[in-house]
């Protein structure tokens, strides 16, 4: 009776250690792809690795941060890069991701494509820049009542360089069983303070991140993000700008038109802020005042329903029919948008009409 | 002298047609029903998915077979099979889809995905455990997981194809996805139990 407990467990405890040995063992010497090396920018960096496991965990152990929202599972497509060499096939994952123009110019999902042989790669230069952040949450302040604005003091390291529109992932943690996951918010302040960054978040209904922010952060709480990101920012020309955004979409043109004042460029900007009714309106009073005191500034805000009689003497109706009453002629124009999808099309048609090439129509969806 | 290697061989055949037809282990035994209606939505990926589930039936019969024969039974531990069986399952698909990722990218891409799906497949621990029940020589229990694999693979290429038609025309609300699916299989092992009795083994 003993004997054969002792023989079974034994027996099965022997099984076991054979079998993980040999997967242990297969693991070192079949995935084992040996040292390869990562040519990034036609030799402008060059990384040794040790091969077997994703491009982008690879980039992200050199410092190295690839947007990717999705934490490299394949779902999201922020992470594609051109790979020139050494890719290898498309896998099946990809597949749905890439459009023709994708496979032609050799992009790929970088979180898909692990590194077997030497690679050669091309990263956007202006992801050089980014690096992961410990930040501090050091203030919450309500701007409607579904925005919060959140000031964010950088630990470590402490400072940021960006271009104002240039957004950040950030990183919700685990609560209350909904994974951890990044989101991406545009920075609204200005890019000379470096220590301190604010985002404007807007709460989305059963948003994992935007719930983290509005109920579970507290002020003086610690927290992650990365950045940063984006080529969504000024052009260099004296185009007279117009400045298109709804709701939180005005984070990267808040902190645009401060830093076109506090740098002294003058060109000709009129800020169209579309809104449903006055509460969804905010920060009204700042942008009044830069109005004031800046001659090449104007403040458009436009309500499309808020109801007759309330007191409101602005602008009313779409913010797209608004922008097409002010400015008929749009040709000579530059156009920042910044929103979702449904008003940034609408936008974008209304601009075209007006004579904007598209060439001069710059935008940053949020899906 | 050739007599015997063609009976050797056309019991072989015998078994693998069975195997196939007669007892087809997806479509009689209702096993391995869970990755099935998961991946048979498309007819190339049940075909990669059937492709992956023959190869390893049909080693993880001959490899269980040896293990049987050669380790349980001799020592008198019989009644560990199948916790045994579902160990030697999971490693050597463990380690054929590292093999197969190292050798081709291209079959990698092809069946290698599906081999983690197919770790806890039943319909090949239900093969590995049903060859015990006849007297079958290590040939035979090869011919007969490869047979049950064969099996699985034609039911769930049949089914993928059933399935892309089935999206193109309209289905009651209720019945979409795994509920036409399972109506459909049911009606499929109808047809296949018109087999069963034609071949005794």
């Amino acid at each position: 009776m003993i004997a054969s407990i002792l023989l079974s467990v034994g027996f099965l405890s022997a099984c076991g250690v054979v079998l993980a040995f040999l997967i242990v063992l297969a693991e070192r010497k079949i995935l084992n792809y040996g040292p390869c090396t990562i040519d990034i920018n036609d030799g402008e960096r060059r990384l040794t690795v040790q091969g077997g496991s994703s491009l982008l965990s690879n980039l992200a152990e050199q410092q190295i941060f690839i947007p990717s929202a999705c934490g490299g599972r394949g779902s999201c497509a922020y992470c594609k890069l051109r790979i020139l060499d050494g890719a290898g096939a498309i896998g099946p994952v990809e597949q749905p991701h890439l459009t023709p123009e994708d496979r032609k110019e050799g992009r790929r999902l970088s979180c898909q494509v692990k590194v077997r042989s030497d690679l050669k790669i091309e990263i956007p230069k202006h992801l050089f820049s980014v690096k992961r952040y410990l930040g501090r949450a050091a203030r919450k302040r309500p701007l409607t009542y579904d925005i919060v604005e959140l000031t964010i003091d950088l630990v470590e390291p402490r400072e940021m360089e960006f271009v104002a529109g240039q957004y950040v992932q950030l990183e919700s943690p685990e609560y209350k069983g909904r994974e951890s996951v990044m989101r991406a918010y545009s920075i609204s302040s200005v890019p000379s303070a470096r220590n301190r960054i604010q985002l404007m978040v807007r709460l989305v209904p059963n948003g994992i991140c935007t719930t983290w922010v509005f109920e579970h952060l507290k002020e003086g709480q610690s927290l992650h993000l990365s950045g940063p990101y984006g080529e969504f920012h000024l052009s260099d020309t004296d185009a007279p700008i117009l400045f298109i955004a709804g709701g939180s979409g005005m984070a990267p043109i808040w902190s645009m038109l401060q830093d076109m004042e506090e740098k002294g460029i003058r060109r000709k900007a009129t800020y169209f802020f579309g809104a449903v009714t006055q509460k969804d309106l905010f920060l009204v009073d700042e942008l009044k005042a830069m109005e004031q005191r800046l001659d090449w500034f104007t403040f458009v805000p436009a309500l499309s329903n808020e109801p007759p009689g309330s007191g409101w003497s602005g602008e009313r109706g779409l913010i797209t029919e608004v922008l097409a009453r002010h400015v008929p002629d749009t040709s000579a124009h530059e156009a920042y948008l910044c929103g979702s999808p449904g008003m940034i099309d609408a936008a974008i048609a209304v601009l075209k009409k007006g004579g904007m090439p598209e060439s001069r129509i710059f935008y940053d969806k949020f899906a | 002298m050739t007599a015997p290697e063609t009976g050797l061989f056309s019991s072989f055949l015998l078994i693998v047609i069975s195997a196939a037809f007669t007892d087809n282990i997806l479509l009689a035994r209702f096993l391995g029903m869970c990755s099935c209606l998961g991946v048979s939505k498309k007819v190339d990926t049940s075909i990669g998915l059937g492709a992956a589930v023959t190869f390893v039936t049909a080693s993880t019969a001959a490899l269980n077979y040896l293990v049987y024969t050669y380790i349980l039974r001799p020592l008198g531990i019989e009644y560990l099979k199948l916790i045994v069986f579902i160990v030697v399952i999971a490693a050597f698909t463990q380690i054929v889809e590292m093999l197969i990722e190292r050798i081709s990218e291209g079959l990698y891409n092809a069946l290698g995905i599906f081999l983690p799906l197919i770790t806890v497949n039943c319909a090949i621990l239900g093969s590995s455990l049903f060859m015990l029940n006849k007297p079958y020589s290590f040939l035979q229990a090869f011919g007969f997981g490869l047979g049950c694999g064969f099996g699985w693979f034609l039911a769930i290429s049949l089914i993928g194809g059933i399935r892309e038609k089935i999206n193109e025309s309209v289905v009651p609300k209720g019945l979409e996805g795994p509920g036409i699916t399972l109506i459909i299989i049911g009606i499929m092992a109808l047809a296949f139990v018109g087999f069963s009795g034609m071949i005794k083994v």
